[in-house]
C-alpha cells in the first residue's frame, strides 16, 4: 500500500470500529430495558433484593424517572467515561473488576492462539505438501473430534487424566497456594497451571487453522509464481516457505481476527473449568450471583477487545499485503 | 430423490452419522419407556459406578442415574437444536433475502447489522440474554436463535445476489408477479440446498451452545441436559468420572453425527462441487 493512503484507511476503520462500540453500548442499555422487572434493580445487580435508599439513589443516577432518549444519553456518558457501573456484590467499580481479571485472560487466550496457530500451520503444511498421508488423516480426524466437543468437556477429560489419573499438572487456578516462590519459579508454576487450559482452549482452534492452512497453500501452490519458482530451479524447501506458506498464511490471519470473539467466549467455558482467574471466571461467578452490571460489563469488555483486535489484523493485513484495497 | 440418496450413500461417513443420529431420535423418543421414573428422583445408592447395582452408568452424588439422564437429556438437546435452528432460519433467510432481492440500500443496512452480529463475542452475548431473561427453554431458545443467525443471512444473501438476475426470475418479473411471490416461489426453492447443509450444521453447534449454557448452570431449572449432568459432575470428579465422561460422549457423538451428515448432504445437494473435492483430497 501506499503510504500517503495508510492514514485515510485507518481513519476509516477507527470511526467504523467506534460506531461498533456505541452500538454495543446501545445494546446493552437495551438489554437492561428488556429485562423483566425494574431496571434499578437489574443495574443494582440483584433482583428484588437491593435496599430501597440504593435503588432510589440509582433512579435518580441514571435518570430513570425520565425519557428513554435522556436515560440512553446518561448512560453512553457514562460508559463512555469508562464508568462501567458498580457491583454492589462486590463493592467495587466494574471497570476496576474487569481490568483486574484482564492480563490472566490476555495470558490465557494469548497463549491458547499461539499454540493453535503455531500447530495448525504446521500441521497444515505438512497435509498440504503431502510428505505422508498421516498428516492429512490426522488433520481430518482432529478437525472432526473437536468440531464436535464440547470446550468445557475436554478440559475435564484433560483434568481427569493429566490431574487426577496421572498426577501430573495441576488441575486448577493460575499458580501454587501458601508455596514461597521466586524469580523462574514463579513463571515455571504458572507456565504448569496454563498448560491444561491453553491446550484445551487451543485444540479446537488448531484444527480450524490446519485446515485452512492445507486449504490455502493448495490454492496457492497451483498458481504461477509458484511455477515460476520451480523453473527457475529454486529450491523446493525455499519455495514452501518463501513463496507459498507465505501467501497463505494471510487468509489465515484474517480468519484469526474474525474468531477473536469465540476464543473469548471459550475462556469463559475454560477459566471455569480450571478456576483460571480471569474476565470468563468472572462472568462465572457474576453469573451464580446474578450480578448483572459485572455481566455486562464482561460483555462490553470482550467486545471492545474483538473490535481492537481486528482493527490491529486489518492493519498487520493491509501493511504485510500491499495488495489489499485500501477502499474496503 | 432416488439419485439424492444414491449420492448421500457415496459419503460412507455420512452414513454412519445418520445411523448414529437414528439411534440418539430413537432414544430421546422411547426415554419416557425406557427410564419412565423422573430423572430428577433417587434411583440408587449415590456415587454408584457404571455396571453396579443395576445401574449401567453409574448414579451421581443424589443417587440417580446418569443413564436415565442422558436418556431424557437427549429429547431437550433435539428439542432446542431444532426450534433454534428454525427460528435462526426464520430470521436469517428473511434478513438475507431482503439484502440479496432488493439491493442498494436495504442490503448494506442488512449488511452491516450482520456484521455487528459476527463481530460481538456471540457466546457472551448469549449468557446474558439468558441471564438477564431467567433461564427457561424459552430464553435458551431465544439467545441461540438471536447468536445463529448471520450466517444463514450471509449464504442466503449471496444465492439471492445470484439467481435474481437469472433470466426465470426476469420472465417472472415481466408476467408481473408479486415480488414476494417471485422470492418464495421462483428463488428459494433454488437457494434450499445450501440451506439445509448449513441447518444441520447449525443443529449441531445449537446442541453444543445449549449444553455450554446449561454447564454454567443456565439452563431451564425444570428440565435434565446433558450439560447440567456435566456441570453437576465437575465438582466430584475426581470421585466419579463416569457422571461427566458419559453425558460428554452423548454430547460427542450426537454433534459428530450431525456434523457428518451435514457432508453427506452437501456432497449429495451439490454433486459437482462434491467431485472437485474428492478429485483435491
Amino acid at each position: 500500500m501506499e503510504a500517503s493512503k495508510l492514514p485515510g484507511f485507518l481513519l476509516r476503520r477507527g470511526v467504523k470500529a467506534a460506531i461498533v462500540v456505541l452500538a454495543i453500548v446501545i445494546c446493552n442499555f437495551l438489554l437492561v430495558h428488556a429485562a423483566p422487572g425494574d431496571p434499578a434493580s437489574v443495574i443494582a445487580g440483584q433482583s428484588g433484593a437491593a435496599d430501597a435508599v440504593f435503588l432510589e439513589q440509582l433512579r435518580r443516577q441514571f435518570g430513570l424517572d425520565q425519557p428513554l432518549y435522556v436515560q440512553l444519553w446518561i448512560y453512553l456518558k457514562s460508559v463512555l467515561s469508562l464508568d462501567l457501573g458498580f457491583s454492589h456484590r462486590q463493592q467495587a467499580p466494574v471497570a476496576q473488576l474487569v481490568l483486574e481479571r484482564l492480563p490472566a485472560t490476555l495470558l490465557l487466550t494469548g497463549a491458547a492462539f499461539a499454540f493453535a496457530l503455531a500447530a495448525g500451520v504446521t500441521l497444515g503444511a505438512l497435509a498440504a505438501q503431502r510428505v505422508g498421508r498421516w498428516a492429512d488423516s490426522v488433520i481430518t480426524v482432529i478437525a472432526l473430534t473437536f468440531y464436535a466437543t464440547p470446550l468445557f468437556w475436554v478440559g475435564l477429560m484433560l483434568v481427569l487424566i493429566f490431574s487426577v489419573w496421572l498426577e501430573w499438572l495441576p488441575s486448577f487456578g493460575m499458580s501454587s497456594v501458601g508455596v514461597e516462590m521466586h524469580g523462574l519459579e514463579v513463571v515455571w508454576d504458572v507456565a504448569q497451571h496454563l498448560l491444561l487450559p491453553a491446550l484445551t482452549l487451543g485444540l479446537f482452534y488448531l484444527a480450524v487453522y490446519a485446515r485452512l492452512t492445507r486449504a490455502t497453500m493448495l490454492e496457492v501452490a497451483d498458481q504461477d509464481f509458484v511455477k515460476t519458482a520451480r523453473a527457475k530451479g529454486v529450491p523446493e524447501g525455499r519455495i514452501l516457505r518463501a513463496h507459498v506458506l507465505r501467501n497463505a498464511l494471510l487468509p489465515v490471519i484474517t480468519f484469526a481476527g474474525i474468531q477473536a470473539g469465540q476464543l473469548l467466549g471459550g475462556s469463559i467455558l475454560v477459566e471455569t473449568v480450571f478456576a483460571w482467574p480471569g474476565i470468563g471466571r468472572l462472568a462465572f461467578e457474576a453469573l451464580l450471583a446474578r450480578d448483572y452490571p459485572v455481566l455486562l460489563g464482561v460483555f462490553f469488555c470482550t467486545s471492545v477487545m474483538v473490535v481492537l483486535f481486528n482493527l490491529l489484523t486489518d492493519m498487520l493485513y493491509a501493511i504485510i499485503d500491499p495488495r489489499v484495497e485500501v477502499a474496503g | 430423490m432416488r439419485d439424492f440418496w444414491r449420492r448421500f450413500r457415496r459419503n460412507k461417513g455420512a452414513v454412519v452419522g445418520l445411523v448414529i443420529l437414528l439411534l440418539v431420535v430413537l432414544l430421546a423418543v422411547t426415554a419416557p419407556w425406557l427410564y419412565p421414573a423422573s430423572p430428577w428422583d433417587m434411583a440408587g445408592a449415590p456415587f454408584s459406578p457404571p455396571g453396579e447395582m443395576g445401574m449401567l452408568l453409574g448414579t451421581d452424588s443424589l443417587g440417580r442415574d446418569v443413564a436415565a439422564g442422558i436418556a431424557h437429556g437427549a429429547r431437550i438437546s433435539l428439542l432446542v437444536g431444532a426450534v433454534s435452528t428454525a427460528a435462526a432460519l426464520l430470521v436469517g433467510v428473511t434478513l438475507g433475502a431482503v439484502a440479496g432481492y432488493l439491493g442498494g440500500f436495504a442490503d448494506d443496512a442488512v449488511m452491516r447489522f450482520t456484521e455487528f452480529f459476527q463481530t460481538i463475542p456471540s457466546f457472551v452475548l448469549a449468557i446474558l440474554l439468558v441471564a438477564i431473561f431467567t433461564p427457561s427453554i424459552g430464553s435458551v431458545v431465544f439467545a441461540i436463535a438471536i447468536v445463529s443467525w448471520p450466517p444463514v443471512a450471509r449464504v442466503v444473501r449471496a444465492e439471492f445476489l445470484s439467481l435474481r438476475g437469472r433470466e426465470f426470475v426476469q420472465a417472472a418479473e415481466v408476467l408481473g408477479k408479486s415480488r414476494l411471490s417471485i422470492v418464495l416461489t421462483d428463488i428459494l426453492p433454488n437457494a434450499l440446498s445450501p440451506i439445509v447443509v448449513l441447518s444441520s450444521l447449525m443443529v449441531a453447534s445449537a446442541i453444543l451452545l445449549e449444553s455450554a449454557l446449561s454447564f454454567l448452570g443456565l439452563g431451564d431449572p425444570n428440565l435434565m441436559t446433558w450439560g447440567f449432568l456435566i456441570g453437576s459432575g465437575r465438582s466430584v470428579i475426581r470421585l466419579a468420572w463416569w457422571m461427566s465422561v458419559f453425558p460428554g460422549i452423548a454430547i460427542f457423538l450426537t454433534v459428530l453425527a450431525l456434523n457428518l451428515v451435514g457432508e453427506g448432504l452437501s456432497d449429495a445437494l451439490n454433486p459437482r462441487l462434491a467431485r472437485q473435492r474428492g478429485g483435491a483430497a
